[in-house]
């Protein structure tokens, strides 16, 4: 426990002192929210209706900013030879790791996505619905990533893969995430049933996402 | 006490043979050097020994000490990559390692890698980002990992590189202690090291990718740093294992494709 405990801190650390985590995920989606209604016009109505689905896909894009470096940059350094050498398991690692990249990019999308929500015109309940789902939903966003992390680290350039292969992933996380808000919103479904399907791909990605990346990494070895 | 089995283990990387059948057995307390020209294995072999490369054949165990853990996790591993991130200091850097290799509480962390810090000539640094140190400075961070977190193997790849003579003597006066307290070193170098140990020369890497690599082991020497028994046992072609002036005699067989013949 304690190994793990020390892996979030360091990866935290890092993350607030290299930059490119918490603050640059958040001018990124700032960016993205603000470039949509530029793009459709000042309807407002139709900014109310599209609001949740924007704020999912901005939240989706932006934590795919930080997520190529995840593993890559313990490769280069070496660091990940040892991470292998620890006595916890790299499932538990890998999931260390996530744990401490959700915290510093996804958690900070999470707080801002009220106030991004005001920019599009989303009435309290609304935003409210959509901060839910986010917190709910971005673990998995982060546990899918792994595995396109994991799998960036063997290749050169990754990074430009690591989108082509984690957004077809995320695309049910997408769904029920935003299906979950309109349902807050408008209906006619109640809210539970796509929320409890989101907490569940959550879940499930919890299991699939640390083993895989862990797997990936162990058949990178070179 | 711990000991190192190595058995008929072969390396293939890229479809190209790395070495084949290499063979030998290393005993509590006792220095391996694998020596050999670049692209021989060397690196290679360590890092099959850490479990970070598959093996294509054979098998490498560490006997006589806890079971429920892989030999990775009871080594220490040195190579050219020293894991330091430069946007934490010395001390987070160290520390973090002690907690994640060690699993040492952090209350008692702080007073082990101030410790070490001395021991490796770094005292003073400890606040430093470890962007600022230089390639010595850096391997001499690496070596006071090694005091931090105790474990029985420590596999060594070229640790002299980029540190000055006085460094060389504390890598030395470290690896002696460890010797002392039943450690197992397995170290890849060119130079000397100033310490007792058997020499296991890695043979020339495999000219085309088509003829199968039989250059195993081609010698095996043992002596103090490495005397005129151990060059004539490189370079005249008759292998006669030398036993060692401190009366530890030959703790290393070596078995290659051929023999021992060079």
């Amino acid at each position: 426990m304690t190994a793990l405990t020390a892996l979030i801190w360091r990866d935290m650390r890092l993350a607030v002192r290299v930059g490119g985590g918490a603050l640059m995920g958040v001018l990124f989606f700032l960016i993205v929210v603000t470039l949509i209604p530029f793009a459709i016009g000042p309807d407002l109505a139709l900014l109310q209706r599209i609001g949740p689905a924007i704020l999912w896909l901005g939240a989706l894009l932006a934590s795919l900013l930080a997520l190529d470096r995840l593993f890559a940059a313990d490769h280069e350094d070496g660091s990940l030879d040892l991470l292998l050498m620890g006595s916890a398991p790299l499932e538990l690692a890998v999931l260390a790791k996530a744990a401490a990249h959700w915290l510093t990019t996804a958690l900070p999308l999470v707080i801002a996505s009220p106030l991004l929500g005001l920019f599009l015109n989303l009435d309290t309940a609304a935003i409210g619905a959509v901060a839910l789902t986010l917190l709910a939903g971005t673990p998995a966003l982060t546990c899918f990533g792994l595995i396109g992390a994991a799998l960036a680290v063997a290749l050169r350039r990754g990074g430009l893969l690591l989108p082509v292969l984690v957004l077809p992933l995320t695309v049910p996380v997408l769904i029920f995430g935003v299906s979950a808000s309109n349902a807050a919103i408008v209906g006619p479904v109640g809210f539970g049933a796509p929320f409890l399907i989101l907490c569940a791909l959550t879940l499930a990605s919890l299991v699939i996402g640390p083993f895989a990346a862990a797997a990936a990494l162990r058949h990178g070895l070179e | 006490m711990p000991r190192l089995v190595v058995k008929r283990l072969t390396c293939i990387r890229g479809f190209r043979p790395v070495f084949d059948d290499i063979n030998f057995e290393l005993q509590s307390g006792a220095a391996l050097a694998l020596t050999g020209p670049n692209g021989s294995g060397k690196s290679s072999l360590l890092r099959l020994i850490a479990g970070l490369l598959h093996a294509s054949a054979g098998e490498v165990r560490l006997e006589g000490a806890a079971l429920d853990r892989s030999i990775g996790e009871q080594a220490h591993y040195l190579g050219h990559l020293d894991a330091f991130k430069p946007a934490l200091t010395v001390d987070e850097n160290l520390t973090f390692w002690s907690r994640y290799l060690g699993a040492v509480a952090p209350r008692k962390s702080a007073p082990a890698t101030m410790a070490a810090l001395d021991s490796v000539g770094l005292e003073g640094l400890g606040s430093l980002p470890a962007a600022y140190l230089s390639a010595g400075q850096r391997r001499r961070l690496s070596l006071a990992r090694l005091i931090t977190v105790p474990r029985p193997l420590w596999l060594l790849d070229e640790p002299t590189s980029a540190l000055d003579a006085s460094g060389q003597e504390r890598l030395t006066a470290l690896m002696r202690e460890h010797l002392a307290g039943g450690g197992l070193i397995v170290v890849a170098t060119h130079g000397p090291l100033g310490i007792e140990c058997t020499e296991l020369q890695l043979g020339q890497p495999a000219p085309s990718p088509h003829s199968p690599s039989k250059t195993g082991v081609n010698a095996l020497s043992s002596g103090e740093g490495w005397g005129g028994g151990s060059e004539s046992a490189r370079t005249g072609g008759t292998p006669t294992p030398s036993p060692s002036p401190q009366g530890g005699g030959e703790r290393l067989s070596v078995r290659g494709d051929r023999g021992a013949q060079a």
